[in-house]
């Protein structure tokens, strides 16, 4: 079965027009919110492929600070204002990263992955708080970019526009992430979760599969880092590379659930509802809500949102799930 | 050489503190193999408790000397309390799920207590001085220290021999390590393992609490009081070796001096340098420095 034909990348095309469409009608604030949601999307992509082998990081806010990074000091520093320059440097440079932390990452499992990951992005907190060059506590604010020099005069055009950018490129990841799933290399993403050794003794090197794994997902945390950097015109440490951002991708993770590459957008758009509103209607509890969804989740709901979307698509058009024929 | 010394008894202040906070979280791991994330939780609430009761203290007119006792009092009630709240009501139902899964749920519980705080006891900081300003201060080496802050040394020295000897010399510590060494085989030998689970879930939340109890005199308490200290506590314990008692000693020290060292010295590198350390020592030993013997099993 051609990538074409997969139904999963038929259906994404689909969403990706509609939205296309949308976007052009909602008004601005809808367009921010989908902003950080699709942004999020990206990262939590790479962390769903991680999380498919049942590896959980902890730190991957290393990654997604140092894209938002590269794209604020690119702008700073170099006075490169282009949203493609600004993005790929951001995508390049937390690949790079990724590629080498990786040779050391990839002996670990567990606990050990989780707090590895952890203690490498808190090195990168520790610089970045402690250095003036750096922004220190408070960060940076970051112009609006051009895209490909054509630069927009209206701040909620240049939003749209890099809502379209953030569409288009979400699309070809999640395609790309779904190609990758399919390919041998990916199908032995479960088959490691399972069972280690016996991938081992079929031939393979689950360190080498874990290593394409963990640069797949440093690659889209960095590329959705510079999103988010663009998206919200600012970079800050605390709320960008402490533990707690990574905590909220993993959270994220959890909520859309492991079923589909499609469930990451899913889950960070509700999850980013969920903030706003929980934000506006109790600002002292809404980490209580999402602590408390998170718990609902993994007590009830191991398959995340994804589970509830197709249940709901399967009694929607009455489909039972497949039982024997004669069956009843 | 004046330097060298201040930068020794910082050091040894922040060890001990360390050692506080951390010891809970190591024992918890050891026997139950959860890390646990709501340690910050305990923490903030042994603090905020400790700080709340030490003012109210102070306004009914209770002697200064009293706040001890509240330090203490709170850290028993937080860790009883919370303790057997988590363990009974989450943690108990996640023992056969993966232990990632495990971390999840604490961190989930610990956003939710994050927040309770703040609906208990609000959004402003609260400060109790108190026990801090009665005992004043010391001249060493030319320089004056707050003689509270000396405390925690040897508060931290009696818990270490204490857990040692509650492990290495009681009946208790025995059926601790069989259970450490092997669930199962403990299990069938008829040890109630569910049981030694609440208590020392029960007792690594007390020490957890005792740990903010007892610095808060020396802070401010305000919200987000315990986000930090969850990553200095799991680069402590992970530095010595998870669920090592001895472990946690060494790796306090490791962390409160090089950070001593570099505050003094480079201050820029402060958090660099711990994380820094955190991440060798996993790349070169993951099991940590002083890791406990592992059971091979069969």
């Amino acid at each position: 079965m051609s990538l074409a034909r997969d139904r999963t990348v038929q259906g994404l095309t689909l969403a990706l027009g509609v939205m296309l469409i949308l976007s052009a009608l909602v008004p601005s604030w809808i367009v921010n919110q989908l902003l950080f949601a699709f942004s999020r999307a990206i990262v939590v992509l790479g962390l769903l492929v991680l999380w498919r082998t049942r590896l959980v990081s902890f730190g991957h806010a290393l990654y997604f600070g140092l894209g938002a990074y590269t794209v604020a000091m690119t702008s700073r520093y170099t006075g490169v204002n282009d949203a493609f320059v600004l993005l790929g440097a951001a995508a390049l440079l937390s690949t790079v990263v990724g590629f080498f932390v990786g040779f050391i990452i990839r002996r670990y499992r567990d606990i050990f992955f989780a707090m590895l990951n952890l203690a490498f992005s808190m090195i990168l907190y520790g610089i970045l708080v402690k250095t003036e060059a750096l922004g220190s506590t408070d960060g940076f604010t970051i112009d609006q970019p051009t895209f490909a020099g054509i630069a927009f005069e209206d701040a909620s055009q240049g939003k749209l526009a890099l809502l379209c950018l953030l569409m288009v490129v979400g699309w070809a990841a999640a395609v790309g992430v779904q190609a990758y799933l399919r390919s041998t290399l990916g199908r032995l993403t479960t088959a490691i979760g399972d069972n280690e050794i016996r991938v081992e003794y079929l031939g393979y090197s689950a360190e080498h599969a874990i290593h394409i794994k963990y640069v797949i997902s440093t690659f889209l945390a960095g590329l959705g880092g510079g999103f988010m950097a663009l998206a919200l015109g600012q970079v800050d440490p605390d709320s960008m590379v402490n533990w707690t951002a990574s905590g909220e991708l993993v959270f994220v993770t959890i909520l859309s659930g492991p079923g589909s590459v499609a469930a990451p957008f899913i889950g960070s758009f509700v999850f980013e509802i969920l903030r706003t509103y929980a934000f506006e209607w109790m600002p002292h509890a809404w980490q209580m809500i999402v602590g408390g969804t998170l718990l609902v989740v993994i007590f009830f709901m191991p398959g995340g949102l994804w589970a509830l979307v197709t249940q709901l698509a399967a009694r929607l058009t009455r489909r039972r799930p497949a039982a024997p024929a004669g069956g009843g | 050489m004046e330097t060298a010394l201040t930068i020794l008894l910082d050091g040894l202040v922040f060890s001990s503190y360390l050692f506080i906070v951390s010891l809970g979280l190591t024992i918890i791991f050891g026997v139950m193999k959860i890390l646990n994330v709501t340690h910050g939780s305990f923490y903030a609430w042994g603090a905020y408790t400790a700080a709340f009761l030490i003012g109210l203290a102070a306004n009914a007119g209770w002697p200064d000397w009293a706040g001890f006792a509240i330090i203490f009092f709170a850290a028993i009630l937080v860790g009883l309390v919370l303790g057997l709240i988590l363990e009974r009501g989450i943690l108990q139902f996640m023992y056969h799920r993966d232990e990632v899964l495990i971390v999840l749920a604490t961190f989930g519980s610990f956003l939710v207590l994050e927040d309770t705080i703040l609906l208990v006891f609000g959004v402003d900081p609260y400060f109790a001085f108190q026990p801090m300003q009665l005992l004043g201060a010391v001249e060493l080496g030319g320089i004056a220290r707050d003689t509270y802050g000396l405390t925690l040394i040897g508060l931290a020295a009696v818990l270490a021999a204490a857990s040692w000897l509650v492990l290495r010399r009681t009946h208790w510590g025995k059926l601790l390590s069989a259970v450490i060494f092997d669930r199962e085989l403990a299990m069938a030998m008829g040890l109630n393992v569910s049981r030694v689970y609440i208590v020392t879930f029960v007792i690594g939340a007390m020490l957890g609490a005792l740990g903010g109890a007892y610095i808060a005199p020396t802070v401010s308490v305000a919200p987000g009081f315990g986000v930090d200290v969850i990553v200095l506590s799991f680069a402590v314990v992970v530095i010595g070796g998870m669920g090592s008692v001895p472990g946690a000693l060494i790796g306090a020290l490791a962390v409160g001096i090089v950070r001593a060292l570099a505050v003094h010295k480079f201050p820029q590198f402060e958090l660099f340098v711990i994380y820094a350390v955190m991440a060798t020592v996993l790349v070169f030993r993951p099991e940590g420095l002083f890791a406990p013997v592992k059971a091979r099993k069969i």
